[in-house]
């Protein structure tokens, strides 16, 4: 009888089982993985810095692997903020060792993506990665890197020190991956044309095996300002979470650890909720104990409500709150409707200029329309949506609207059908907005969030989530109106050219039958009909 | 004689005149600075009715306009100035066309028409503008149907003038075609003329004599006779004081082709002097079929359905002999073709049953 067996696995461990989570499922599917997640770190470190990206990919072939895959050579090269060199092992060999735990908007949030790649190139090829960086300062620091797979540790297999002469800033990644490009480049081609579109600030170049060289050239230099660090809101938090905050607060009092640590909660929000989760008591000197449903509120100021003097609360220290007490705090903070909507000081979210900026220099379209929604909140993550119509020019046209989807500047390239957009765009009335399905028209969804609100870890499409699904219908409305707006206007100027076109035409020609038929030499002057047509127009019937 | 001969050239005149003063209407128009415009009767359905006095459809009082500053109308007004200028020059230089050819020419112009049909309506809005029909203008369609007798011609096309032709020169007939409908009517020994339905019956007449035996000009109409054709029935009838005479197949179809000459068609109400109202349909009736015994075939629904249409149709009330015929008709439910009467031998038709015939 065979006996079960017990064992710790680590959690490089555990992704190195599980790769098709963090998106290296098959051999294509993993070389779009690699580089879309580097390219993804090293926006995000440029954008932190505020830098204007530039960034530099290429995937070089270096030898048949099996009948269908080939080993690459890929680099990655940025002028980001740089890595400081007591990370950078970690940074690179380290599974869920980051920056980015906290809650701001980032495009990554595992903290995985640059860490799968290196771990999918080793267990693929068994070749160490070749980490440079250089916070600007006057070293450049590099590393040779494997990865202690079962113990989730980095192997230094070598380390360099070298003289910034240049005052280069930056990191550069090479390390050498099993794939397949052929199948892989239609989707890497798309997430480069697209990523160049939400990030029009960005220097994107991009050379394949086959040498050929992709340009995306950035059209500003303006960038979003970068999202700020928040805590967590009332309405988002987990028993966890709770406990975690409970175990390393100083405060002792309830309305110290309820404003000192969550998002826009202050004293009096946190003195009336307080009073709604009978997690207070208050007494009268003169009076005792006021019982909470007898307190008075004054200008946010408890009184007796016998003497109209102003009562003394205590609240219990939070280190000695039951388990109970934690989970029916947590159901209250939920439960509790007057908490203000997060602020969305924390998202960074493109705006009007950028993102038509981006569209613009990508899609070249004729007409082009963005906008943005106001902040919104779902389960206590504020989230803003982001919207763009683009018409003709070179907007192609394939009988049905060409979508395309971004949450937190990354492009969603899979599962189109899944995503509450898809759905908010097939149930618009779009001939309300003189819109038919064969026009060339492609619409841009960029939703940005601390926590963008993915249906699955594959991270590939948003949840139909209300909140989500009214703002996204909201904006589309918004940009289809003025959309209808611009149709109906070019309609009607192409009707007034196609009327004029027509006068022109043929008044000439009726002239010139008329004085041949009368027998006439001179023909007679029409200019002025012709102008007449043109000032007043004329009338249709 | 010279009194003929001048009665084709007014005519001619006159259509000239008629389009150059549409012209000049539309040039004093534009010259005046503003949009030309036109009315002519509306051939709509409501406004078209028989008129009894006159024996043919007429168009009513209700009118259309066509103007040049409507967006919708110039297209049409301008190809009906086109359609006038090219009629004009077809003519002045006495040239012929067909309606094929008018959709052709157009594209000279730059003026191109949609299809066949939208050149036909332009050329139709043009006969009833001006009261003219397009063969006035020179404007025909295919021939198919034939004359043959003694009646002498002076042909009038450029090249022919002064010719003049005998039409009994050629035992297949003479064409009637622009050549022939535009040559004076000089001299005839006939005293009647008659119309038959089919070419073999015609040739047979010829090979009869019955040209001489009847002194008459023979017509093939083949089949519905064409408005050419219709319009030299009524010359030879006006011209030259000749009774017409119109044999057809004994059935709804035939008769309804001896009275489209005799009362013209709804189509053509815009138009006059393209129906003969004096003449006379002849047979097959329904009651020859009874007193000469001849072969039969049923009638057939189409028939039968025909027959209830015509019996309501105007034109068939003036003479009681078509209410007569058609209620046999739908007693007996047969027909009989003119050919029937070959059972009683090649020359019957001719012995017997035309002059019995023409007696009536």
């Amino acid at each position: 009888m065979a006996q079960a067996t017990f064992e710790e696995i680590s959690a490089s461990d555990f992704f190195y089982r599980n790769r098709d989570i963090a998106g290296f499922t098959n051999p294509s599917r993993a070389i779009f993985a690699a580089i879309r997640e580097l390219v993804e770190n090293s926006l995000d470190a440029a954008e932190s810095q505020k830098i204007p990206p530039n960034i530099y990919v290429r995937l070089s072939f270096e030898g048949e692997a099996s009948k269908d895959t080939q080993i690459y050579k890929l680099r990655v090269e940025d002028n980001g903020s740089g890595i400081q060199p007591r990370f950078i092992p970690s940074a690179f060999g380290q599974v869920l060792f980051g920056s980015k735990y906290k809650l701001k908007q980032m495009r990554g949030t595992f903290g995985l993506g640059g860490k799968m790649a290196v771990l999918y190139g080793q267990i693929t090829t068994h070749q160490p990665a070749f980490v440079t960086s250089s916070t600007g300062q006057a070293k450049i620091y590099s590393f040779k890197l494997m990865m202690d797979i079962q113990r989730n540790r980095p192997i230094i297999l070598d380390r360099k020190v070298l003289i910034n002469k240049d005052n280069w800033r930056g990191t550069i990644v090479e390390f050498t991956l099993e794939g397949d490009y052929l199948r892989a480049m239609p989707k890497i081609l798309d997430y480069f044309k697209q990523t160049a579109m939400v990030n029009p600030y960005a220097n994107l170049t991009f050379v394949d095996p086959k040498g050929r060289l992709y340009k995306f050239v950035r059209a500003t230099s303006e960038m979003p300002e970068p999202p700020k660090e928040t805590l967590p809101h009332p309405y988002g938090v987990d028993v966890e979470l709770l406990q975690r905050l409970i175990q390393m607060t100083t405060y002792n009092n309830m309305t110290d650890f309820l404003t000192g640590h969550f998002h826009r909660v202050g004293a009096v929000t946190a003195l009336k909720f307080l009073i709604f989760s009978d997690l207070i008591t208050f007494t009268c000197r003169e009076h005792g104990k006021i019982p909470l449903d007898q307190i008075k509120l004054v200008d946010n100021k408890p009184l007796c409500p016998t003497c109209g003097k102003e009562a003394q609360s205590s609240t219990k220290n939070p280190k000695r709150l039951s388990h109970e007490e934690i989970v029916r705090l947590m159901q209250n903070l939920k439960k509790y409707k007057d908490f203000l909507p997060p602020d969305a000081s924390c998202l960074s979210p493109l705006g009007e200029e950028l993102l038509k900026a981006g569209v613009q220099k990508e899609l070249y379209p004729e007409y082009l329309v963005v906008h943005q929604r106001k902040p919104s909140t779902y389960a206590g993550h504020p989230f803003i949506v982001e919207m763009a119509i683009a018409y003709g020019g070179g907007v192609p046209k394939r009988g049905s609207f060409v979508i395309y989807r971004f949450a937190n500047k990354i492009p969603l390239l899979y599962d189109e059908a899944s995503d509450v957009s898809y759905r908010v765009i097939s149930a618009m009335n779009w001939r309300r907005y003189k819109v038919a399905p064969d026009m060339p028209i492609a619409i841009v969804i960029h939703i940005c969030s601390t926590k963008v609100p993915y249906k699955t870890v594959g991270k590939e499409f948003i949840a139909d989530r209300p909140e989500v699904r009214r703002e996204e219908a909201n904006a589309i409305r918004e940009v289809a109106r003025q959309l209808q707006h611009f149709l109906s206007r070019q309609e009607h100027v192409h009707m007034e050219k196609k009327r004029l076109g027509i006068f022109g035409k043929y008044l000439p020609k009726i002239a010139q039958f008329a004085t041949t038929l009368a027998r006439q030499e001179r023909v007679p002057d029409i200019d002025k009909l012709l102008k007449s047509v043109q000032k007043y127009g004329a009338e249709e019937s | 004689m010279a009194q003929k001969k001048a009665k084709i050239i007014e005519r001619r005149n006159e259509v000239i005149n008629g389009l150059q003063t549409f012209g000049t209407q539309i040039y004093n128009q534009l010259d005046q600075g503003v949009f030309p415009t036109i009315n002519m009767p509306s051939r709509s359905t409501d406004n078209i009715t028989y008129d009894s006095v006159v024996r043919q459809y007429i168009l009513g009082e209700k009118a259309v306009s066509r103007s040049a500053r409507n967006i919708r109308h110039i297209k049409p007004f301008t190809q009906l100035a086109w359609a006038a200028m090219f009629s004009n020059e077809l003519t002045t230089q006495r040239k012929t066309s067909t309606l094929r050819d008018v959709y052709y020419s157009a594209q000279a112009y730059e003026m191109t028409f949609t299809d066949q049909q939208e050149s036909n309506n332009i050329i139709t809005d043009l006969e009833t503008l001006t009261g003219f029909a397009r063969e006035d203008f020179h404007i025909f369609p295919e021939e198919r149907s034939a004359i043959f007798g003694d009646l002498n011609i002076g042909y009038t096309v450029p090249g022919y003038e002064g010719k003049t032709l005998n039409l009994t020169s050629h035992p297949d007939g003479v064409l009637i075609g622009p050549a022939l409908t535009s040559s004076e009517l000089l001299e005839t020994k006939a005293d009647k003329v008659i119309a038959i339905e089919k070419g073999a019956l015609f040739t047979r007449f010829i090979e009869e004599n019955v040209h001489n035996k009847h002194k008459a000009l023979l017509i093939s109409c083949g089949g519905q006779a064409p408005r050419q054709t219709r319009s030299f029935i009524r010359r030879l009838h006006d011209e030259l004081n000749l009774p017409v005479y119109i044999l057809t197949d004994g059935d709804p179809w035939g008769m309804h082709i001896a009275q489209v000459i005799i009362s013209g068609s709804a189509n053509a109400a815009h138009l006059r002097d393209l129906n003969t109202p004096d003449a006379v349909w002849s047979g097959v009736w329904a009651s020859d079929i009874i007193e000469y015994k001849l072969p039969t075939d049923p009638l057939d629904e189409v028939d039968i359905k025909r027959l209830y249409e015509l019996q309501k149709d105007p034109r068939y009330q003036n003479d009681p002999i078509w209410q007569k015929e058609i209620k046999l008709f739908l007693k007996i439910k047969r027909k009989a073709e003119q050919e029937a009467f070959s059972r009683y031998g090649l020359t019957y038709i001719v012995d017997e049953y035309l002059p019995t015939k023409l007696k009536n």
